[in-house]
């Protein structure tokens, strides 16, 4: 516990700072019940009421409290990119170490499934998925997860196969261990950094790409309150020279540059290099 | 010689396959419907016979390989079918908005490509100066931040507050040529932030690992000038990273128009794709989703093989 309290203590102060704003958010998330004056969905005053005490940042296209919905989005936009993230990761990881394991056909079938898949533009594919099966969150969560999962398999399947052919897999396999526990129990401890830093740039990305679909109006469907179609919802203020509605956007920003701090921070310390 | 002939036509051959392969998925990705597109367009209260009528009237009633080929050999001949939502001719829809979206993404890679390039070797020449890290900060940023949220500061600070840009880019056919470069300025000018950094980022890192590479330190310590190093010893074999990044940002390029295109009401190809997925217009989105997919896998092909022929040591075999 000491050891990890001074090793968060010496990271720099651009790693300091994400750190800070991603435990904001978390706290934001929890506690959104909490800190929020005004319910998700509930109509308080007027269309783009300016601010005033009783509305800190006015309210929105349908007179909801703006603030309370940036706090709520926190939870929503948030929540779902890690969803999401999981999941291209447990899709990702499973088949890249399946393939560097198993080797031969199962590897060479794999890995030009996802050339393939890789070939066509992300946002592309998502939105020609997205108009097939619909806008639903669920939806969301399976086809971006699934999307992003082609470039976890790949970075999955790179580190795994350095060590694959390390002895004490090879002892594993000659004690008869089935595939999953070598998978799980002998490969995967050994490839976690690398994953662990690939999962905050992945995060990144997802969290941008909902948030850009949110914004065309494709992804989180109103009355969810998200920050991208926030921004989406309440655009025309800002040709009354207002900047309220870039809040929400800012709010993204600010996260993803927090999760590139850290992740720069965390792959300094994992690759051992000093400058 | 031969080498390098071979090795172009493996890639060409590579990228055929994958355009066959994705043109395929497109077309497939419709089959996946639940029922099939006439229950879809009809909806849940139709009668059996009319959506019968209609599965006639569309062809869906012969089995999928014919009817993508034949959608393949309507392709060719710019027969892109019909639009569920207006019933015209998908080819008149993509006419000027396929150039429009061009127009835009030229624009922005006239004004990012020099950029890019210049401050990536000056990072890597004065690597971890201050100018450096500065710069890194600065592009880390740009890149982790949404591309309507620059779009929509531009805005708020080019249009609203200054007045100097239009905030909507209202473009029409007849738009003259330095008119249509002023209006389209704005989204320009976002596309060239959020694309300048992603290139600067990867020029910078080509060039220092190309500077950490035996060969250059082999010059320093023969005692070659530093200017000499640079432009015998680095250039040369700069050129296939440096051509790679720039073509591969041109891809990124033209998918990142369609966030953009959305901010400014252009009248492009992204917009064409978005208001097309929401009405859930199959035949559109499937022409937008090939003809941005085909530019992209295109574009990655010209990098590959551009890499391929700017290679000294393919060029000078032993």
């Amino acid at each position: 516990m000491n050891e990890t309290w001074k090793l968060l203590k010496s990271a720099p102060p651009t790693a300091m700072f994400g750190m800070i704003v991603i435990l904001l958010y978390i706290l934001v998330a929890i506690f959104a019940d909490v800190i929020a004056p005004f319910g998700e969905r509930e109509i308080v005053g007027a269309q783009y009421e300016p601010a005033t005490e009783e509305w800190l940042l006015g309210t929105d296209n349908l007179g909801r409290d703006m603030w309370s919905r940036i706090v709520y989005g926190a939870r929503n936009t948030v929540g779902i990119a890690i969803l999401t993230t999981i999941l291209a990761f447990v899709v990702g990881c499973f088949f890249g170490l399946l393939a560097a394991t198993l080797g031969g056909w199962v590897d060479q079938l794999l890995g030009r499934i996802v050339d393939v898949l890789m070939a066509i533009p992300t946002l592309i594919f998502g939105l020609l998925i997205l108009t097939i099966v619909g806008t639903s969150v669920f939806n969301l969560i399976l086809v971006i997860g699934f999307l992003y999962s082609t470039s976890v398999f790949r970075l999955a399947r790179a580190v795994a196969m350095n060590v694959v052919v390390l002895d004490f897999v090879e002892v594993a396999k000659l004690r008869g261990e089935g595939l999953l526990y070598i998978i799980g129990k002998e490969v995967l401890p050994n490839i976690l950094p690398p994953l662990v830093a690939e999962f905050g740039l992945r995060f990144c990305f997802v969290f941008l790409f909902i948030a850009a679909l949110s914004f065309l109006g494709l992804g989180l469907q109103p009355p969810t309150a998200d920050w991208g179609s926030m921004v989406r919802d309440n655009a025309v203020l800002i040709t009354f020279g207002e900047s309220t509605p870039l809040i929400p956007a800012a709010a993204i920003a600010l996260l993803t540059v927090a999760v590139n701090f850290v992740v720069d921070w965390f792959l300094h310390l994992t690759s051992g290099l000093k400058d | 010689m031969h080498a390098i002939i071979k090795m172009i036509g493996q890639r060409l051959a590579l990228g055929l396959l994958t355009l066959l392969v994705v043109s395929a998925i497109i077309f497939g990705a419709v089959e996946l419907l639940p029922g099939d597109l006439a229950q879809e367009i009809l909806g849940q209260g139709a009668t059996p016979e009319t959506v019968a009528q209609l599965r006639e009237d569309l062809g869906l009633d012969r089995p999928a390989y014919i009817r993508y080929f034949e959608w393949l050999g309507g392709i060719t001949t710019l027969d892109l079918g019909t639009s569920l939502a207006n019933e015209r001719e998908i080819s008149e829809l993509l006419g000027t908005r396929l150039y429009n979206t061009l127009f835009l993404a030229a624009i922005s890679a006239v004004m990012a490509v020099p950029l890019a390039i210049g401050l990536g070797l000056l990072a890597a020449l004065y690597r971890n100066s201050i100018f450096d890290r500065a710069i890194n900060i600065v592009t880390l940023s740009t890149i982790s931040t949404p591309e309507f949220f620059v779009a929509y500061i531009l805005v708020l600070w080019m249009a609203v507050i200054t007045g100097w840009f239009p905030a909507i880019s209202n473009i029409s056919p007849d738009t003259a040529f330095w008119d249509h470069v002023y209006r389209s300025f704005l989204p320009a000018l976002t596309l060239t932030l959020v694309v300048t950094a992603h290139m600067m980022r990867m020029t910078r890192a080509a060039i220092i690992n190309l500077l950490n590479s035996p060969f250059i330190e082999m010059a320093t310590l023969k005692g070659v000038a530093k200017r000499d190093i640079i432009v015998k010893h680095a250039l040369p074999n700069a050129w296939a990273p440096i051509i790679n990044v720039v073509v591969l940002n041109l891809a990124y390029l033209i998918v990142g128009v369609v966030v953009v295109e959305v901010v400014f009401v252009y009248p492009g190809m992204g917009q064409l794709l978005v208001d097309s997925v929401s009405k859930r217009d199959f035949p559109v989105v499937q022409a937008c989703s090939l003809i941005f997919a085909v530019t992209y896998i295109l574009l990655n092909l010209t990098a590959d093989i551009l890499s391929i022929l700017t290679n000294p040591r393919l060029l000078h075999p032993r």
